[in-house]
């Protein structure tokens, strides 16, 4: 019997078991986040080092280089040299600049947070509220020329990628107008297009998801029962329909986050912005291992922490996710 | 002509035990019904026999022998609850009876094979070439049946197979069943919510509660003279179109809760819920901690009950 | 095989779905023809034409060679559209193969690769594509394999979900039982079931796997020179936008449209292979008018009249009208049962009667009054506080995410204008009421901590926090077991008491409804056929043949049961005359013409039938005819 009727008694707080899974899956994500990046040095075809260097390079430095980075050892050495000298901070040293990895980090982390967090908060702002009222106005099949208009434009919004907006933007508002600055990230006005180009594709895909969830949410029978005792539409909206249309959203919400991660490394290339984008793909055409692995790892574990905070977020707000997990 | 015979059957999913020590026989060429409420185990238990869920203690005998040491192909065939998920909605309704035909079925001999099962469960067999999604609810579950006889079973194992559908479908698909049991004198385990559709199928009447079986006999003396207090719930709580629902005198237990699967109460399971259990006679600590099961052989009806009327 | 060539078809037949179709096709028809066609002009290098802005002779303008830029995007379509298709058919077939494995593999295996792919799935597949192209090298035949990679691990885990779904359903137990194999199982059952999904993803999926390379190309990983795709030309576009700005958005539309063109096939064959019910109002018409189909009964101080009410919805071939002209009345503290098959439109019935169907849904009626007040113009306080209502399924009825008790308190915050507290402090009054046990404390817990049985008390409840003068209870026992049920039904007779209220109990149990009511009526195809006192004799074949259908702990045991043959017609194709004439034993020609109308036949008994029986049980069928 699948449906086991629900527990009837007392029973403890499902979140402590909650927590400690989350957490230990937290851990067992990073430690293979890890490991892939570890592994990925020694899956590249070749000597990384020689083609890091160069064909022209001399042997002996060449070889002087591997023996730095500890290259010639047994891999599994390797490996527990690589994990104690992560858990000391020690991220290595870049190849091209001979700059420590953690300190290219720490200069260009920030712009890229920035530029994530201010592009996720304009997505929420603009997102839910244009979701929620193309919801309501087209309930229930009303007003089909809105919801097919608002269907295409965020259909077609959604499927343009992030650079390919930037550059029309830089197009039309940076060249063609002259609004905003093409590149560089010196005044706020240089903020506008970066931030717009990764923001309206996730606003796009989110404003429509808000739409349907609250639709389907609107069709639940729970919002029956609400509207049975007669409450005032904005309360059956505003308490009833919402709070689980938008938990239905959260996932999502999670998943564009970090999709918006991973738009960062595009608009930064179009906009030339100092950010970790520039510079991996920058690392990546140099061969610059040790700096592509740190980047990797950032990345990858920023991700596994917005995926963390979604599950909490969704927890607090769904009584029942908790349960549903453990 | 086979006995299915479930000995001392447990089946666990982690920390639920969905079955809990099940023995019961279904003797050849009779009709066992198995009623209970959602949750107390009575699908699980056919999921066992068929090798559909894990036997984690006891053994399923089929004429005596281990269904696990059978040949993959058993003899034992299953009809499902939901008409809509059991058949393949890509597949032609006569393809998925070949499909279950012994392995060997000369392929000339399928075809008329087909017909003939189809002709069986009253469907033209012309609609052989159909897909599920021509027909009605009544008619796939006839298809079903169809299906489950190609295997050639001895054992056939009905899963609230008439619980999905509209009551002037639910008779036609009854009386097919009956007929096709007497003539083929199939064994049968007929499980079933209802107890009424139970009583007008089975030749014995087995009642499970929380993974167990509470009480088994014959239908006629298990219906009218029920010895555990729990099978005297279910009979009193059946509707009927002749005795007044509400006539009854008010019970202090009605309110109780149904138990839970996952934290099953110590001694006799229905205690929590009994009538006559301790909650009304506060001697009968009894219940509270010794098991009934233990000696339910020696009652009348094997009633897990240490108060049996 | 039939259903998806006109799944495929259906989705073409729309306009978006016609759009996108020509649009891919054309596509398809340029990568094959252009290099073929124009490969020489684009590769033409004109040292007198260098970085030129778009010209006669050159639509899109040229490069910093002097090549000319349009046909350069054009020769470039067979590239970008070829690498992507590539990517996404390795990607789909490195899918396949790690979702089927672990239903092959030992259990440790399996559960090995579904972790890994459940870790690489939470990453964002160009952050995946950068990885492998560190693995696999800068250039084409990296990025392809990165793509690939990339894409992967979303295929392995649809595979899985969709194969699991589909290994849950009985088909698949019912196979494994007869003895099919693992591997003819996941060829036959299976992998057939999921194909379609799995072909509108994969289309879906080569239309963002030709972004992503575009992505890839035009940060200088993918493509290299001399090739060139639509990345490559955006780059280099880029490099020159305040001279030439077509050179870098050609490219880009470019890519869009081709992009567009792969997501909306999919996404349209997704939208018809999908369940969709969308209702239309166009070429619905007007909602034509009918006469009455009673003749009006003097209510009286009825608490509820319903007068020849219709509920209609719009269809694409006009409207369906589920709820043909029912009327009756319930009279204060009356228990009425409303008895019918699926499809007999008492639901709606019961949903129309307490203004709860929401457009599209059109509601009509000559009278309908509530109260001795028109249902359509009483104000939310009244029905709020003197109509209770409880549906059939508790788990959905409540708000998943509110506690118990709040929803309960609502009705008296909105409605009494108590407080919060003294809200909440009735809601827990009104638990006890309907003996949930420990109310105070069940009242601040989540409706899934409580039981169905505990749900539904708690339903009925939240329609004691008024005063009801009736309650609906649509199928309140269906989805409970019958221990359970019987509460539930001995509470409602119980609030009847108590409050006095009426009681109108939805069903398709002829035995509840018998055993709980006075008066049944009886629906069939969106009439009542028959409104007759629960102890007398019926006379209308239709409750005659559910009543010998109906199995009870006193049916014969050695008779065959009475069966009905054929089935109900469907709401949008009832025939001329009687609805029942063609499963009807005592059907004649006039049966089959006219409607016959629902009039009194003795003191509180109405009959709509032609050939009312009045002498005992005859004509029952044994078989269930062909449909």
């Amino acid at each position: 019997m699948t449906t086991a009727a629900a527990p009837a008694g007392v029973r403890g707080s499902p979140w402590p078991a909650f927590a400690a899974r989350r957490l230990a899956r937290f851990a067992v994500s990073v430690w293979a986040v890890l490991t892939a990046a570890f592994l990925m040095i020694h899956l590249v075809p070749g000597d990384p080092v020689r083609a890091a260097l160069g064909m022209t390079a001399p042997a002996e430095l060449v070889a002087a280089k591997r023996a730095e980075l500890g290259l010639d050892d047994p891999l599994w050495v390797q490996y527990g040299h690589y994990v104690r000298n992560l858990l000391s901070g020690d991220f290595g040293t870049s190849m091209a600049s001979g700059q420590p990895v953690a300190q290219v980090i720490g200069d260009r982390l920030p712009s890229t947070l920035q530029l994530a967090v201010l592009a996720f908060a304009v997505v929420v702002v603009v997102a839910v509220p244009v979701g929620v009222g193309f919801a309501v106005l087209t309930r229930g099949g009303r007003r089909r020329g809105a919801e097919l208009g608002f269907t295409s434009v965020s259909v077609f919004l959604a499927a343009v990628p992030e650079f390919l907006i930037a550059v029309g933007l830089v197009a039309l508002l940076a060249v063609g107008l002259g609004w905003f600055p093409v590149a560089g990230s010196d005044d706020p006005s240089a903020y506008v297009l970066p931030v717009a180009a990764l923001a309206i594709g996730p606003a796009a895909v989110l404003s429509r998801m808000i739409r349907v969830e609250l639709l389907s949410v609107l069709g639940a029978d729970f919002v029956r029962t609400a509207r049975a005792k007669r409450l005032p539409a904005r309360l059956v909206y505003v308490r009833h329909a919402l709070p689980n249309a938008l938990t239905a959203t959260l996932t999502l919400g999670g998943l564009m986050l970090t999709g918006m991660v991973a738009g960062t490394v595009l608009v930064e290339n179009v906009f030339a912005w100092p950010g970790l984008g520039s510079t991996i793909v920058q690392s990546i055409l140099q061969k610059d291992y040790p700096l592509v692995q740190g980047i990797v790892l950032v990345y990858g574990v920023g991700v596994l922490l917005v995926n963390l905070l979604v599950d909490v977020v969704l927890g607090l707000l769904d009584p029942r996710s908790a349960i549903r997990e453990a | 002509m086979s006995a299915l015979e479930f000995a001392g059957v447990s089946v666990r999913y982690g920390r639920l035990t969905a079955v809990d020590g099940v023995s019961l026989t279904v003797p050849s060429g009779q009709v066992v019904g198995l009623v209970g409420e959602s949750g107390s185990g009575k699908s699980t238990l056919a999921k066992a026999a068929v090798g559909l869920a894990p036997v984690s203690a006891g053994r399923v005998l089929l004429d005596g022998t281990d269904v696990r040491r059978l040949p993959r192909r058993r003899p034992l065939q299953m009809v499902f609850q939901d008409p809509y998920s059991s058949l393949d909605p890509r597949m032609a309704i006569g393809e998925s009876i070949t499909e279950a035909m012994p392995r060997g079925t000369a392929r000339g001999a399928r075809r008329a094979e087909v017909a003939r099962l189809l002709e069986l469960v009253h469907l033209d067999p012309e609609r052989a070439g159909m897909l599920p999604g021509q027909l009605s609810g009544g008619q796939r579950q006839r298809v079903a049946l169809a299906r489950a006889l190609a295997g050639q079973p001895k054992v056939l194992i009905a899963d609230e197979i008439t619980s999905a559908l509209d009551v002037s479908v639910q008779g036609a698909v009854l009386n097919l069943v009956r007929d096709v049991q007497r003539r083929l004198a199939l064994s049968m385990l007929f499980i079933s919510h209802n107890l009424a559709v139970v009583r007008y199928v089975s030749d014995i009447v087995a009642v499970m509660y929380l993974g167990r079986i509470v009480e088994a006999g014959p239908a006629e003396q298990v219906l009218t003279d029920p010895q555990h207090p729990y099978t005297r719930d279910l009979l009193a709580s059946a509707p009927s179109t002749h005795r007044d629902l509400l006539a009854d005198t008010d019970d202090p237990l009605a309110d109780t809760e149904p138990a839970d699967p996952h934290h099953p109460p110590a001694g006799c399971r229905y205690h929590p819920r009994c009538p006559i259990g301790p909650l009304v006679h506060t001697d009968r600590t009894l219940c509270t901690h010794a098991d009934p099961a233990a000696d339910a052989a020696h009652r009348p009806h094997r009633a897990a009950c240490h108060f049996a009327a | 095989m039939a259903r998806r060539g006109s799944a495929w078809a259906a989705a073409v037949r729309t306009p978006v779905g016609a759009c996108s179709a020509v649009l891919l096709a054309g596509v398809v028809v340029l990568a094959v023809l252009a290099p073929l066609l124009w490969s020489d002009a684009a590769a033409a290098i004109d040292t007198d034409a260098i970085g030129q802005s778009p010209s006669g002779a050159h639509w899109f303008g040229t490069d910093a060679l002097g090549r000319d830029l349009f046909f350069r995007t054009l020769v470039a379509t067979r590239l970008s559209v070829g690498l992507a298709v590539l990517a996404t058919a390795i990607g789909v077939g490195i899918g396949v193969v790690l979702g089927t494995l672990p239903s092959v593999l030992p259990r440790w295996a399996g559960r090995l690769l579904t972790a890994v792919v459940d870790i690489a799935v939470a990453f964002p597949g160009l952050l995946l594509a950068l990885f492998f192209a560190v693995i696999f090298g800068v250039g084409t035949q990296g990025a392809v394999l990165a793509i690939a990679f990339a894409v992967a691990p979303a295929f392995a885990r649809l595979v899985q979900t969709l194969s699991a779904s589909v290994s849950g359903r009985d088909f698949v137990a019912a196979a494994r039982i007869s003895g099919v194999g693992r591997v003819r199982l996941l060829a036959r059952h299976v992998l057939p079931n999921i194909g379609e999904p799995l072909v509108v993803n994969a289309t879906i999926g080569a239309g963002s796997a030709l972004l992503a390379f575009a992505g890839l190309s035009f940060l200088g990983i993918g493509v290299q020179a001399p090739d060139f795709d639509w990345g490559r030309l955006l780059r280099e576009g880029l490099d020159g936008i305040y001279v030439n700005p077509v050179a870098a958005l050609a490219p880009c539309c470019a890519v869009v449209l081709a992009g567009l063109a792969f997501n909306l096939v999919g996404e349209t064959v997704a939208g018809v292979v999908g369940v969709r019910t969308r209702t239309s109002r166009r070429g619905a018409g007007p909602l034509p008018s009918v006469p009455p189909a009673v003749a009006a009964a003097p209510a009286g101080d009825a608490v509820l009249v319903v007068e020849n009410l219709r509920v209609a919805f719009p269809g694409p071939g006009g409207w369906t009208v589920p709820v043909r002209g029912v009327s009756f009345s319930v009279r204060p503290g009356e228990a009425i049962g409303v008895v019918g098959e699926s499809g007999s439109g008492k639901s709606l019935t019961a949903l129309a009667v307490s203004r709860l169907i929401e457009a599209p849904g059109v509601v009509t009626a000559d009278r309908l009054e509530f109260d001795g007040k028109p249902v359509d113009k009483a104000p939310d306080r009244e029905l709020g506080t003197a109509l209770a209502m409880v549906f059939q399924d508790p788990m959905t009825s409540f708000n998943p995410a509110r506690r118990v008790g709040r929803q309960l308190a609502e009705v008296s915050e909105q409605h009494h204008g108590l407080s919060r507290r003294a809200a909440f402090a009735r809601a827990v009054d009104r638990l006890a009421a309907v003996r949930v046990p420990a109310a105070a404390r069940r009242a601040r817990q989540y409706p899934h901590e409580f039981s169905g049985g505990m749900r539904q008390r708690a339903m009925i409840g939240m329609g004691l926090m008024g005063q009801p003068k009736l309650v609906i209870a649509d199928e309140p026992t269906t989805a409970l077991d019958v221990t359970v049920q019987r509460q539930v039904l001995r509470l409602l007779a119980r609030t009847r008491e108590a409050e006095g209220a009426a009681i109108l109990l939805i069903s398709h149990d002829i035995a509840v409804v018998s055993q709980t009511c006075e008066r049944m009526l009886v629906m069939y195809a969106g009439r009542v056929v028959e409104d007759l006192p629960t102890g007398s004799p019926a006379q209308h074949p239709y409750t005659r043949a559910l009543l010998a259908t109906t199995v009870d702990l006193d049916t014969d045991r050695d008779e065959p049961l009475a069966v009905i043959p054929g089935r109900p017609p469907e709401p949008d194709q009832v025939p001329e005359g009687c609805a029942f004439a063609a499963r009807c034993p005592l059907a004649s020609d006039r049966c089959r013409t006219e409607d016959p109308v629902l009039e009194p036949a003795a003191e509180g008994h109405r009959v709509a039938c032609w050939h009312p029986q009045v002498s005992v049980l005859s004509g029952q069928s044994h078989e269930e005819g062909a449909a």
